[in-house]
């Protein structure tokens, strides 16, 4: 399922609508995504507060969402633009990859919730092949 | 059995209570089959699939929109046993429809997105969580009679 040109525009003009928000979007979308679904939370043991919105949440959300970013950036090759960051999730992270959809999800969720207009169903398909194709790049190198 | 605790029964009565099923079951059978589009395969019947214009103003689509959400209401009305109360659904879909339990996932996901577009920040991680645990044992109690 590859992008097509219209889906890389479509994925580009959303991201310009919603990136005075990014970090609100990323915030709101990992929260969610370890509220929601507590088995998420077994891969930060190491922070002082889980609940959604605390500091280290909305630090790490930012960190997050300036990935998906990146790859905003790097849509024409998401495999070479995201190497460094899946080795780091392949060989130090070690995320169990079924976990990029969870967060895949609660990013959807949370693009409709702040963005209802924008996020036609046009946007919702583009938006939701682009984060498959994220987290396919992102598991490139597991093995 | 599924134990539901009281503020859970509250959230998804939230939910119901603001869902205009017309609209929403629309939207939600729009998104399905546009940002999943397979799922056409189960609605041959239905005349022009063929783009997100023509599947919105499909009027087919509008009234199973609306029929999802009655049988959605089902289980809000059954919490206690959903399993039971969807004995025949599950049969309906995996006997006469032969539907892939995967698209229940898929539908369910569409729902929650229509959701957080007409409720926004009132639908909160609290709220999603009790949504997100109905739909999963909804679709659990759809997948039951499959053999």
């Amino acid at each position: 399922m590859s992008l097509s040109a219209n889906d890389k525009a479509t994925v580009k003009a959303l991201w310009a609508k919603i990136s005075p928000k990014a970090e609100d979007v990323g915030n709101e979308a990992l929260s969610r995504m370890l509220y929601v679904y507590p088995q998420t939370k077994t891969y930060f043991s190491h922070w002082s507060d889980l609940t959604p919105g605390s500091a280290p949440v909305r630090k790490h959300g930012k960190k997050v969402i300036g990935g998906i970013g990146l790859a905003v950036e790097k849509i024409d090759d998401l495999f070479a633009g995201l190497l460094t960051l899946s080795e780091l999730h392949a060989f130090q992270l070690r995320v169990d990859p079924a976990n990029f959809r969870i967060l895949s999800h609660n990013i959807l969720v949370v693009l409709a919730m702040l963005f209802p207009d924008d996020f036609t169903p046009e946007a919702h398909l583009a938006m939701d092949k682009f984060l498959a194709r994220v987290a396919l790049a992102l598991s490139d190198k597991y093995r | 059995m599924v134990q539901w605790k009281a503020e859970e029964r509250a959230a998804i009565q939230a939910v119901f209570a603001k869902l205009d099923y017309e609209s929403v079951g629309r939207e939600t059978l729009t998104r399905l089959l546009v940002v999943y589009p397979w799922t056409r395969r189960y609605f041959g019947g239905f005349g022009n699939l063929f783009n997100s214009e023509a599947i919105m103003a499909n009027p087919k689509v509008a009234a199973h929109g609306i029929v999802v959400l009655r049988g959605l209401e089902m289980a809000l009305k059954n919490m206690d046993d959903i399993k039971n109360t969807y004995a025949s659904l599950s049969e309906l879909h995996s006997e006469k429809l032969q539907v892939d339990p995967g698209n229940f996932q898929l539908l369910g996901d569409c729902l929650t997105v229509v959701i957080a577009t007409r409720m926004r920040t009132e639908f909160t991680p609290d709220i999603q969580a009790a949504w997100q645990k109905f739909l999963a044992v909804v679709v659990s109690a759809l997948r039951k009679q499959y053999n």
